[in-house]
């Protein structure tokens, strides 16, 4: 890392999103806060309060007396029960590089809030205790991992210091762990041993684990790249359209040149995915319209390029029906618009899935009625096969088909993932009753 | 890489600029009602400038509403109104003083009139019609905040109900509620402190006069510079003296201190904030200091 100055800190750098995930007693929120005060991210009237509130439960002698798990407990009910109820979002930045980070509690609900956690994770650091190895939740935290294809996976092999910085047993997790993350088909995934309450390995590099030669926790962090640096070169254009700006009378008054934005027409919205250039033909969802780009802004300014996620007005040659819930691609990648879907669910509500079910689905801009046509089967996350299963319970993971009002132009989530995405919504109380993604 | 590969990857600040230009555009489109909680305070001043970017070049699509506690700084009134005026903004304004007036309200023994806002917020909210009312949150302030969802119910009664959220997935926010119920927009949830400052001498952004250095009538109060003014003065043991000092936040002038500063261009308060070893919170609220749970408890009844 390097070293922290004001001037560092006010310097360009890029942005990573990444969630941190465990199992009971991991030892997740000490993680997350030495990471956060070795980084120097903790101010000091957070630490004085930290400080005074472990002196408050009787937290001592170990660390200075500091309980650092309470930098990262935010709620009430959180801190007298000890426990982490909620995604919290942190943030910490270094001279390289800014961080947002999901901190994910792994006991209660885990699945939902690993799946909010991960849903738009650049990296993925996942807990083990070095004392118990490769546990239940471990797999299961891994394959939800590796479903939302998220691109980095750190795994944490914590509380190194309990087994005496034993190179045996973190080498033996350490081979558990090569063979799940080869049955998962997950990419990149990187192991470090660490301790959270004595810092080896997390900011610092640890002096009592000379058999291990990689990189610390923060270091990773810092150089591993981005969904959108990994992948906007390869996937083709997608515009969702959030709305049309048609100003007509109602300019911005601070607008010298009124007169010249009155029949102002553009699209706008986030694009989704790949890269989109002034004078590239695209086509339209719905009506297959084809026409070409004719011009590009970005908060005002014109540009001859954009690619994701930046929020864009694309404006195009020709003027067509246009609106929101409509999907502009690159002309002749756009998929056939579908009625029916095969999607991995994951089931977030108390109330059940079951065949006949009316929900709405919104998939980019569009929302639309659907019915479960049918519940196929629940995913296993211990042998990670379906099972046969009618319903889907809450936090279980299954198989269903999903049948839309409208048809769709869905996208395999594998292939694009902002294209393959979509939440379930109780048409009643609005309630989000599950996240999807799409399979085929 | 191939020689044809072409920079595809946003710095912070873009990134940070585009999903809020995406966030605000979502509720517009999804909404029938919304409006814009403005202070005059940078937080919402930036949320401001990102809706003026969202609908580029038309113009912002919603009234801004402001809270007034009647203790507020003259210079952000005047520059509040400025800005209204400037945008072509209609704005609403809610009064703390007229429900004291009226008796609906009663002043404190301590004077802070930040936790009387929530009654004629709410109020507001329904005489409008607002089913979507954005603030300028961020979740770096707070460990309550922290937990926040970028899109965020509320029932009836304007509470929070923080252990039982809705899931907040990818770029797809859910906004659907039943009548009645509206919800919180925090389109700037992801910045920090620093973000916005570096973003404010970005882009230009211009802010009431009170956030560069100064020099003011203060006085000490619980480990804060208190400025002398008509709500706010010094009792008989404490000393006044005419300090250089800026604010980092401006809120209810009653309760927000200043801070010991001589950072009078926007590049001095980014190195300054970059330097700082104060959270703005801890710095300058009293309100916040009640208790460790104060912000929790206080969103609960619908504060922001």
């Amino acid at each position: 890392m390097s070293t922290l100055t004001p001037e560092t800190l006010v310097q360009s750098r890029s942005l990573l999103r990444f969630a941190t995930a465990g199992s009971v007693d991991d030892g997740k929120s000490t993680l997350v806060g030495r990471l956060l005060h070795d980084s120097k991210n903790v101010l000091v009237d957070q630490l004085e309060a930290v400080t005074r509130a472990s002196a408050d439960r009787g937290f001592g002698g170990l660390n200075g007396g500091l309980d650092l798990a309470l930098l990262t407990d935010g709620l009430r009910a959180e801190r007298e029960q000890g426990i982490t109820i909620d995604v919290a979002y942190r943030y910490f930045t270094t001279g390289e590089r800014s961080f947002i980070l999901a901190d994910c509690p792994g006991h209660v609900q885990y699945t939902r809030n690993m799946v909010t956690g991960s849903a738009t994770a650049d990296a993925v650091v996942v807990l083990i205790d070095a004392r118990k190895g490769i546990l239940e939740q471990t797999s299961r935290h891994l394959s939800v991992v590796a479903l939302l294809r998220v691109p980095n996976v750190i795994v944490a092999i914590n509380k190194i210091d309990l087994v005496d910085y034993s190179e045996e047993v973190y080498r033996a997790i350490e081979a558990d762990l090569a063979q799940l993350v080869t049955d998962l088909g997950l990419e990149h995934a990187h192991a470090i041993p660490v301790s959270a309450l004595e810092g080896d390995n997390v900011v610092d590099p640890s002096e009592k684990t000379p058999w291990y030669d990689g990189p610390t926790l923060l270091h990773l962090l810092e150089t591993i790249p981005s969904i959108d640096e990994i992948e906007n070169d390869f996937e083709p254009f997608r515009l969702p359209v959030q709305l049309v700006i048609r100003p007509q009378g109602a300019i911005d008054p601070r607008i010298e040149n009124p007169a010249s934005f009155v029949d102002y027409r553009a699209y706008a919205g986030e694009v989704g995915s790949g890269v989109v250039r002034v004078g590239d033909e695209v086509e339209v969802f719905p009506g297959n319209y084809r026409t070409r780009v004719a011009g590009i802004d970005i908060a005002g300014r014109s540009v001859e390029s954009a690619f994701a996620p930046q929020s864009i007005n694309l404006r195009l040659e020709d003027e067509f029906d246009i609106a929101r819930g409509s999907v502009i691609g690159h002309a002749g990648t756009l998929p056939e618009a579908r009625n029916q879907i095969e999607g991995e669910l994951f089931w977030l509500d108390r109330r059940s899935a079951s065949a006949g079910m009316r929900v709405l689905v919104k998939w980019g801009t569009a929302t639309v009625q659907a019915i479960v046509q049918q519940v196929v089967g629940r995913r296993n996350l211990d042998t990670l096969e379906i099972d046969e299963a009618q319903t889907l319970q809450v936090n279980d993971i299954g198989h269903a088909i999903i049948k839309f009002a409208q048809p769709l132009p869905v996208e395999s989530y594998r292939i694009n993932r902002r294209g393959g995405a979509f939440l379930i919504i109780d048409p009643h109380d609005g309630a989000t009753l599950a996240a999807g993604i799409s399979t085929n | 890489m191939t020689t044809t590969h072409e920079q595809t990857q946003l710095d912070l600040l873009d990134t940070l600029e585009s999903e809020s230009i995406h966030i605000i555009r979502e509720v517009v489109a999804e909404f029938e009602r919304p409006v814009l909680l403005f202070s005059g305070g940078k937080d919402s001043v930036v949320v401001l400038h990102l809706a003026t970017k969202a609908f580029w070049p038309g113009k912002v699509p919603f009234p801004v509403l402001h809270v007034d506690t009647g203790h507020n700084f003259p210079e952000v009134i005047e520059f509040r109104d400025r800005t209204v005026e400037r945008l072509g903004l209609r704005l609403e304004v809610a009064s703390v003083q007229d429900y004291i007036d009226r008796g609906v309200l009663q002043e404190r023994p301590d004077g802070t009139r930040n936790p009387l806002q929530t009654l004629p917020l709410l109020d507001a909210i329904t005489e409008g019609k607002f089913d979507a009312v954005f603030g300028g949150a961020r979740r770096d302030e707070d460990k309550a905040r922290a937990k926040e969802r970028i899109i965020s119910l509320r029932d009836e009664f304007g509470q929070w109900d923080p252990r039982n959220q809705r899931p907040e997935l990818w770029n797809l926010y859910n906004g659907r509620h039943l009548p009645g119920q509206h919800v919180r927009a925090f389109p700037i949830s992801n910045w920090t402190e620093l973000d916005i400052w570096r973003y404010i001498e970005r882009e230009g952004i211009e802010l009431p006069p009170l956030y560069y250095a100064h020099e003011r009538e203060v006085y000490e109060r619980d480990g804060m510079l208190r400025a002398v003014g008509p709500v706010s003065p010094p009792r008989e043991n404490e000393t006044v003296t005419i300090r250089e000092v800026r604010y980092r936040t401006v809120g209810d002038m009653s309760c927000t201190g200043a801070v010991a500063s001589d950072a009078r261009t926007i590049s001095d308060v980014v190195l300054e904030v970059a330097a700082s070893t104060l959270t703005e919170r801890g710095a300058t609220r009293a309100d916040d200091r009640i208790s460790e749970a104060a912000m929790e408890d206080r969103k609960k009844e619908g504060y922001f």
